[in-house]
């Protein structure tokens, strides 16, 4: 089991191959579509967006329980093609770093992850109460106009995963190699 | 099991809870069955995770996906003229109890209703000279829905034609829809019953035998071919794509062949209640009799 820090930094992001499998301990913090379109907007009006720097973004709307703090009830993958338009701007001007999410992402995604030493990490979806396990604090949340789901909410995580490493910083992609047997295989 | 008496709202907060927190028998086996002969190393870590999660999620009786879905309603048999509020009101308890996760939005605004009703629950009605009421919810996940398709085919497409488009339709979603997904496919029909009848399907369970000889031979070649496709868990690669392939098939116009698709991600839930006239409930998350 190979376990590795988060945020992580550029050498540890791009010591990590495709195919591996990788448990995360640190911090992560969670942002789908609408985190994503404030953050950029924000960017795009000359404000400085820090909360992504470095980080690693998963894409997860979380049932979250309110009591004394936050309970974090299950939190599983979304999709993560939905953010196709947005990642690669969040990665450049943004700073994030790795990705963690259901699905894979587009080649323009891939380019700018490769082109910063990022990896996209593909979480089981659906396994929302083995992960959610994983999450030991929330430690903040920011945005909570957006939203239990949309909020970005950070997470205080030990070995979280299992997570595969699935589009490393090396420009190797499984979804790529799995669509080409598929083809191979299916005619499709 | 047998518990009474019970209102209607209290039954479909109890179907809600069941079908969240715990899988069907027959897709559970399926899943067991496939972790046992997946070849690929990445694949068995998947479906590990998911028979991990699953067990966790029964144990420990919280939602096993966050995305707790909309939930569709069947009722048939005798239909109370008040079943529409009684629902909405279950659902509206479930939500804040179980909880599940507010989904229901208006469309254009994206505002959401906070209690997955929003204008209103999504209910499909057969009356039947029966002496019961049987509601079964299907809560569905937007990754495995959002892969939906309709096909209006030529009737001069025969079943080759039929089966590619399928094929196409779950090949083409990739790992979107949380594969390994169940796959209910609608063969007729109009353009709106096509694709009600392939959600329909979604509730056969899998261990199920469909009483229509050709279309069992067409679930046993779909299943067959999406299975050696590669495709895999999540996408990732593998020997499982589909857990099965349900299809229901009516009547449809000699002019035209609809086809649909609608998907389930592994998270295939669902549970059915049965109320007696004597106000007796019983609860099942396969198929009575
Ligand atoms: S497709 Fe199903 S398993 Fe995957 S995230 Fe959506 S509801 Fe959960």
């Amino acid at each position: 089991m190979k376990r590795i820090d988060s945020p992580m930094s550029e050498a540890d992001a791009r010591s990590l191959r495709a195919g591996e499998t990788v448990f995360l301990t640190g911090t992560i913090i969670t942002a789908r579509d609408k985190a994503h379109l404030r953050a950029l907007k924000k960017s795009s009006a000359g404000e400085k967006v820090d909360l992504m720097d470095g980080a690693t973004v998963y894409h997860c709307g979380p049932i979250m329980r309110e009591g004394d703090g936050f309970e974090v009830i299950a939190a599983g993958p979304t999709t993560s093609a939905r953010m196709n338009m947005l990642a690669p701007r969040a990665i450049r001007e943004l700073g994030v770093r790795a990705i963690i999410g259901k699905g894979g992402m587009s080649k323009e995604t891939h380019d700018a992850l490769v082109e910063n030493g990022g990896v996209y990490l593909a979480a089981t979806g659906g396994a929302a109460v083995t992960l959610a396990e994983g999450i030991k604090d929330v430690t903040g949340r920011e945005w909570e106009d957006l939203g239990m789901a949309e909020s970005v909410w950070f997470l205080k995580v030990k070995d979280f995963g299992p997570l595969v490493v699935a589009m490393d910083a090396h420009g190797r992609s499984l979804y790529e190699e799995v669509e080409r047997r598929v083809r191979e295989n299916s005619g499709i | 099991m047998i518990i009474l008496p019970e209102s209607w709202e209290d039954v479909v907060v109890r179907l809600l809870r069941m079908s969240e927190t715990r899988l069907p028998d027959d897709v559970s086996w399926a899943l067991e069955a496939a972790a046992a002969w997946e070849g690929g190393d990445i694949a068995r870590s998947q479906l590990g995770a998911i028979l991990d999660n699953s067990s966790k999620a029964e144990f420990v009786s919280r939602p096993m996906c966050q995305d707790t879905g909309l939930p569709v309603f069947f009722v048939k048999g005798r239909i109370p003229v008040d079943i529409e509020d009684s629902i909405a009101a279950g659902v509206r308890k479930a939500t804040k109890d179980i909880p599940l996760r507010p989904n229901a939005v208006d469309p254009l605004s994206r505002e959401n209703s906070g209690d997955n009703v929003g204008s209103g629950v999504l209910v499909h009605y057969r009356p039947m000279d029966v002496p019961y009421t049987e509601i079964t919810v299907l809560p569905k996940g937007a990754g495995s829905e959002n892969m939906s398709r309709l096909a209006m085919l030529t009737p001069s497409d025969g079943e080759d034609i039929i089966k590619d488009f399928v094929v196409r339709t779950v090949l083409q979603s990739g790992g979107r829809p949380c594969p390994p997904t169940i796959v209910g496919v609608g063969i007729g029909g109009t353009a709106d019953a096509c694709m009600a009848l392939a959600k329909e399907a979604l509730l056969m369970p899998l261990d199920s035998r469909n009483p229509d000889e050709r279309l069992r031979k067409m679930e046993e070649d779909l299943f067959i071919k999406l299975n050696s496709s590669g495709l895999g868990p999540m996408g990732l690669g593998g020997d499982t794509t589909v857990l099965g392939v349900r299809i229901k098939m009516a009547s449809c116009h000699t002019a035209s062949m609809p086809v649909a698709v609608n998907l389930n991600c592994w998270a295939a839930r669902r549970a059915t209640a049965r109320m007696h006239i004597d106000g007796s409930v019983r609860y099942t998350q396969g198929a009575f009799e």
